[in-house]
């Protein structure tokens, strides 16, 4: 049974169809790619997947269980953690409190706990603790556990929000767009992390890119997106060389 | 000229930074400890040396009402000031520092919970002797303890959660009509509700069930703001919130059997010094624990963004929902403390004019802080009695005072800084502790 499947998913907005009959297998391990010019749909996606929209027509099913209409936190619970585009972090916290934060579903000490400083409170924090710092160590940031985030650089943001989502516990990690705004040395390392978290974690990767190179290097399988339809699907290679894909990209050759 | 007046100031922060440095290696049991000897001080000389200085009487709340109403006499006041707090708490301080020091590493290594416990026990010492000298101290200390409950209690909404909330005098109607009401009932022969239930004796053992009672009343208020408005954000919970408090307030007015307008009185003498020391301790105690602990901290998630923390598996409509009762259920509990102290209720306390000034502690002490509700709450209440006989200009200054803290520090004076009891009570090695960043200091689990 595939880890994610997705069935003739459409989404309008109003009278536009952002996404139509979108279709996608996912298997557990995998490393997919979506690529797609501005405005294509990708982010529109990865909202319907992760439950900010809900899919005006089509399925989503995850181990077999249709996830439509359960509330983002239930799905991200379920093991589908994200990233965001545009960074979303909590400005006033530390960086160890963002990633501790994504432990919040799997917290058994209660507001019992919460309110009275149990001994089992004090243990379990312990565990997320370390649990948290740990995944820190894995993006690189660890020696910065105790800054509040915004004192952070910008590539730093990154992969805190990377070991964030991880802290989900995720079957399933959805990166948008992961390297956007990054030079070219930050690229190089948060493709590393990236190869890192799927080869150590064994994570199931699903990836939205506007870089072409970024995209090709790390995905088995590329989907190409545009206006809300997938027009080829492939490997890197096959995708390169698609005529409707280099189309969507560069225009239409013409002879004069 | 201009070289040594480019100089001054600089040189006065390095003085001041000296005179911080002096004082650096003494522990919180140190200056605690300092003022139990200035309070033992005032309580055996304070009115020979005040008759001596010229002085009336003991200056009651540090002089200020003697300074604004008798000019003449500043002079003697600041001289006992001087002498019985100022001086005796230096030198104790600094005298015994380096002793206390080594008792405060072997209190904190023995057990850290023993080493707050004895905190506190000198803290009440200390309270309890400096409200002994008149009854106008121990109504203001009190009034002030529980201030720093309310404060507490909607600083986790207004700060932690980022919501405004208006509603907080309301929350307070609740628990004090309800807490009165139970034990007027139960324990007290009273015109309102005729001859007690149950035997006096056992008024005081029940009291903290009735104060639970009024806090949950409260926080069953609070379902009623918190189902219609949480469903969007900002401005409407502040007006559903303001149309609540009006409505608990008429409400009150209107129910004859509670008294109406002419309010409930006669509520029995329960709340001691040492009683509401406690239950002020207890909601201090809880309520950080609350914002140290993930949940708690979930709060922070929603405000900040939202869409991430849901994304983050944080249910945030139960994390607003819970907060925003928990903030109701301590606003409620003292209200209940507050009906006991003034052993009166009536529906005109719990008006604008209290959420003006539970408001005005909020942010002038700083938002999402315990040590800045602490500080708030404390500073306000101080700031409003001292002023006190300068009558109507009070509400001038205090008004002006808070303008001038949110032009330099919009988020009030100690904001988003963590309380860490074991920061506090830890023994203090090193002449200068290290400042980070404005979060505070770092985390230590104990």
């Amino acid at each position: 049974m595939p880890l994610l499947e997705i069935k003739k998913m459409s989404h309008d907005f109003g009278g536009l169809r952002a996404v139509n009959g979108y279709d996608l297998t996912f298997e557990p391990g995998q490393i997919r790619g979506l690529i797609g010019p501005n405005g294509a749909g990708k982010t529109t996606i990865f909202n319907l997947i992760t439950g900010i929209y809900i899919p005006t027509e089509g399925d989503i099913l995850l181990n077999g269980k249709s996830i439509v209409g359960l509330k983002p936190y239930q799905i991200a619970s379920m093991g589908l953690g994200r990233t965001f585009q545009n960074l979303r972090l909590w400005r006033h916290m530390t960086v160890l409190e963002h990633v501790k934060m994504a432990r919040y579903s799997k917290i058994n000490y209660g507001l019992v706990g919460s309110f009275f400083g149990t001994p089992k409170r004090n243990r379990e924090e312990a565990e997320i603790d370390d649990l948290a710092r740990s995944l820190l160590e894995l993006v690189g940031v660890a020696h910065l556990a105790e800054q509040v985030i915004v004192n952070l650089p910008y590539g730093d943001q990154r992969r805190v929000e990377m070991a964030r989502a991880l802290a989900t516990e995720p079957r399933i990690l959805f990166l948008d767009e992961p390297t956007a705004g990054m030079n070219p040395e930050e690229l190089i390392q948060m493709m590393g992390i990236i190869r890192r978290i799927h080869n150590e974690l064994g994570l199931a990767i699903f990836l939205i890119e506007h870089r072409l190179k970024v995209v090709m290097e790390l995905c088995e399988t590329i989907q190409a997106l545009v206006f809300g339809e997938v027009i080829a699907e492939g490997t890197s290679e096959e995708i390169q060389n698609d005529p409707r894909v280099i189309e969507a990209y560069l225009g239409k050759e013409k002879i004069l | 000229m201009k070289a040594t007046s480019e100089n001054s100031p600089k040189s006065n922060r390095s003085r001041a930074r000296a005179f911080r440095e002096y004082f650096s290696g003494v522990p919180l049991l140190g200056w605690l400890a300092g003022g139990l000897v200035a309070v033992l001080l005032e309580r055996f000389l304070g009115t020979p040396l005040a008759h001596l200085l010229g002085l009336p009487k003991v200056p009651v709340l540090f002089g200020c009402v003697i300074i604004l109403k008798k000019p003449l006499l500043i002079p003697g006041t600041v001289i006992y000031l001087l002498l019985v707090y100022v001086l005796p708490v230096g030198i104790v301080a600094r005298l015994c520092g380096s002793v206390i020091n080594r008792l405060v590493s072997w209190l904190f290594n023995l057990s850290p919970t023993f080493s707050v416990i004895v905190h506190l026990c000198l803290l009440y010492g200390l309270l309890s002797i400096w409200s002994g000298i008149s009854a106008y101290r121990l109504l203001t200390l009190k009034l002030t303890l529980i201030a720093v409950i309310v404060t507490l209690s909607l600083n986790i909404i207004n700060g932690y959660m980022g919501e405004f909330s208006c509603s907080h005098p309301g929350f307070m109607a609740l628990g004090a009509y309800s807490a009165s009401v139970v034990t007027l009932l139960l324990f007290v022969d009273d015109r309102v509700f005729g001859a007690a239930l149950l035997p006096e004796a056992l008024g005081p053992f029940m009291f903290p069930v009735a104060l639970i009672g009024g806090g949950i009343v409260a926080a069953v208020g609070a379902i009623a703001i918190a189902i219609p408005s949480f469903r969007t954000r900002g401005d409407y919970l502040a007006i559903i919130s303001l149309a609540f408090m009006f409505i608990v307030k008429s409400m009150i007015e209107n129910l004859e059997i509670v008294g109406g307008p002419r309010g409930l009185s006669s509520q029995p003498n329960y709340v001691n010094l040492p009683t509401l020391f406690l239950w002020t301790v207890a909601a201090v105690w809880i309520i950080n624990n609350f914002v140290r602990s993930v949940l708690g901290k979930a709060l922070n998630a929603v405000r900040d963004d939202e869409m991430a923390a849901d994304a983050m598996t944080v249910n945030t409509r139960r994390t607003k929902f819970v907060a925003f009762l928990f903030g109701a259920f301590w606003a409620g509990v003292a209200g209940g403390l507050l009906a006991h102290v003034l052993r009166y209720v009536n529906p005109g306390t719990f008006g604008i004019q209290k959420l003006a000034e539970v408001l005005a502690m909020v942010y002038f002490g700083g938002l999402n802080s315990v040590y800045g509700s602490i500080v708030g709450a404390v500073g306000y209440s101080l700031l409003s009695e001292a002023l006190r006989p300068l009558e109507l200009f009070k509400w001038i200054i205090i008004p002006l005072l808070l303008i001038l803290v949110m032009i330099f520090r919009p988020t009030g004076l100690i904001a988003f800084k963590e309380f860490n009891v074991m920061n506090l009570i830890r023994p203090k090695g090193k002449p200068i502790r290290e400042e980070s960043t404005s979060k505070g200091g770092v985390l230590i689990r104990s």
